[in-house]
């Protein structure tokens, strides 16, 4: 187990030098130069020179790579261009919107899947299960940023129950911002819950497939206790690596969604900053994203391989 | 006499090819659907019920009506000739970018199957760097930066098709090499290139069909998601995503705008995803999962 950790956890970071390398080379070869930018088109030449200066442009580009990258592991991730305040500000007070509106959207997810993926697989093949399987086929089917107009329109326009849009921001109490995120949440979710609930029947029936599956019904435990006991506990472990897999979709989807609703959250951030050009924002957010789903996903792998030993080796 | 038994035996399989799939509900239902779709794109070249370049103020913002079935946008546009024009735009876009995936990624992931040991391991590492991405942050970057637009948002979308291909065409060429075929034609004196030309491809080919169809309805989606935030297909030529953002900003007063483009896409995609749920249980009956 231990050198299956360490054999991964290799991988993990060379995957993370390879991925901010790419991030930085390809912000690197963009026209346009950040100092200048700053200081506007009438700025003299000596003063975008000494501003380039103070920011570090003028060394090498390994130089400027070593210290952003090591700045990023002490927690500097630089100032912004535009906002002219530190990166980790800026990453800070967006978290507070979109690390709870994609926890939200997983929550909603798993709970609206797994339950139908059950009820699917324990009516397999009977018109119930046909029924649900369409559903989820336009469930995937459906982009989610259309569904979250609908939700608008349907209960911000109409019904007038939520706001259509923006943030109160948490101080103002838990309700207000809960439900400014309620419906994004929802949009997120539904794909997503589309997608795992088919995972969750299929890795069911593959499991109820099984022998031991055979022996428990043989002895004659009720088929609920089987379903619940036996199988659902198996069956997860595929789910389970979807779900890490989602979190990425999910992370992306938080870019639209968030512009649909107008939410202050990391993807509008990091949307804003690349329409801006402020690319120490878009390098960050950017890596840290990338940097999130390489390890969520490493811990689901450690999961896996800890509930399950015939996977570590490989 | 070989030749003619060749023949015969490919005539056999498409016949029979043909009786399965007719046989088949979901490739039925998704073959019409995609066939629709496209049908509908080619029509739009030729007629559209009213031209969508022609903007016609006095009609704007109508109802459905029998003039204009879906209505009419904010610039009096007919949306039923805007959903046909903007059908080309996503078919265009997802094909070619479902193109650009095959023609990397399947010689990358035949040639990581062929040579094994470390290219193997690095082509697959590469491939997972690439996966870390989110791909819809890292078209969003790339339609950013190197500009917005439908060209931009191909590269975009086809970059993330190159691993998922070369996974699917390395792992289905692994499975072929230990085969007794393929060790025949080993033993023939054939190389790694012709085998994989001559055996491998052919072999592959269905499963490529799959995954191509899967992919095309993603590139669908997120050729949608991108121009919907406006980084991909530029006004004033019509796309479902960027009709969808005019929609929004127009719901309280025309929500009937938003209707068709979104069904739109979700049609396009449903029968996208039906056809390759239906290809896979016909062409490869082995891979059929218990449904």
């Amino acid at each position: 187990m231990l050198s299956y950790a360490l054999r991964r956890s290799l991988i993990v970071l060379i995957t993370l030098v390879a991925a901010s390398a790419i991030v930085f080379a390809v912000l690197e070869i963009v026209p346009g130069d950040p100092a200048r930018l700053m200081l506007g088109m009438n700025a003299t030449e000596d003063a975008v020179q000494a501003l380039r200066q103070q920011m570090g442009l003028d060394q090498s580009v390994a130089v400027r790579y070593v210290a952003w990258i090591g700045g990023m592991l002490t927690g500097d991730f630089g100032r912004s261009y535009t906002y002219a305040v530190p990166v980790i500000d800026l990453v800070r007070e967006r978290l507070v919107v979109s690390l709870p509106l994609a926890a939200m959207a997983l929550v909603l997810s798993t709970a609206i899947a797994i339950p139908v993926g059950v009820f699917s697989a324990a009516r397999r093949g009977t018109a119930a299960d046909t029924g649900v399987m369409a559903a989820t086929q336009l469930g995937i089917a459906i982009p989610n940023f259309w569904f979250a107009i609908l939700l608008v329109y349907l209960f911000a326009i109409t019904l007038r129950l939520v706001p259509a849009g923006g943030f109160p921001g948490w101080q103002g109490g838990v309700w207000p911002a809960l439900s400014a995120l309620i419906l994004p949440a929802i949009a997120l979710a539904l794909p997503q819950a589309a997608i795992l609930s088919r995972v969750t029947r299929s890795a069911l029936l593959d499991v109820l497939g099984e022998d031991y599956i055979r022996t428990a019904r043989a002895k004659g435990l009720p088929s609920g206790l089987v379903l619940r006991r036996h199988a659902l506990r198996n069956a997860l472990i595929p789910v389970l690596t979807i779900l890490g897999l989602q979190f990425s979709f999910l992370l992306a989807g938080t870019i639209i969604i968030e512009n649909v609703f107008y939410l202050p959250g990391l993807g509008r951030l990091v949307f804003q900053a690349i329409t801006q050009r402020d690319l120490i924002v878009v390098e960050s957010v950017v890596v840290l994203l990338v940097a999130t789903v390489v390890i969520v996903n490493f811990l689901v792998d450690l999961a896996y391989a800890w509930a399950d030993p015939r996977l570590r080796r490989r | 006499m070989a030749q003619g038994e060749l023949i015969a035996t490919e005539h056999e399989d498409w016949r029979h090819f043909l009786r399965k799939a007719l046989g088949n509900r979901s490739f039925l239902a998704g073959a019409t659907i995609t066939l629709f779709v496209v049908a509908v794109a080619l029509v739009s070249f030729v007629w559209t019920p009213y031209d969508v370049t022609k903007l016609v103020i006095a009609d704007r913002l109508q109802a459905p009506s029998s003039a204009h079935w879906f209505g009419t946008d904010h610039f009096g546009r007919d949306i039923l000739s805007m959903t046909m024009v903007g059908s080309r735009n996503s078919i265009a876009v997802a094909l070619i970018a479902v193109g650009i995936g095959m023609a990397l990624g399947v010689p990358l992931g035949t040639f990581a199957a062929a040579r094994r040991g470390l290219t193997d391991e690095v082509l697959m590492r590469a491939s997972d760097i690439v996966f870390a991405f989110p791909a819809l942050l890292s078209a969003v970057m790339i339609t950013a930066i190197f500009g917005p637009g439908a060209v931009n948002a191909i590269i975009a979308i086809g970059i993330f098709n190159v691993p998922v291909f070369a996974r699917v065409a390395r792992g289905a060429a692994l499975a072929l090499w230990p085969r007794e075929f393929i060790l025949a034609a080993r033993a023939s004196g054939k190389g790694a290139g012709l085998i994989t030309l001559q055996h491998i491809l052919p072999n592959i080919a269905n499963l490529l069909l799959v995954q191509g169809t899967i992919q095309f309805s993603l590139g669908i989606l997120a050729e949608a998601g991108l121009s919907y935030v406006g980084l991909g297909t530029q006004p004033p030529a019509p796309s479902w995503g960027r009709m969808l953002f005019e929609a929004q900003t127009m719901m309280a007063i025309a929500p009937h705008m938003a209707i068709v483009p979104g069904l739109a896409i979700i049609v396009t995609v449903l029968g996208l995803n039906l056809l390759g749920d239906g290809l896979r249980d016909v062409l490869d009956p082995r891979l059929r999962r218990q449904r």
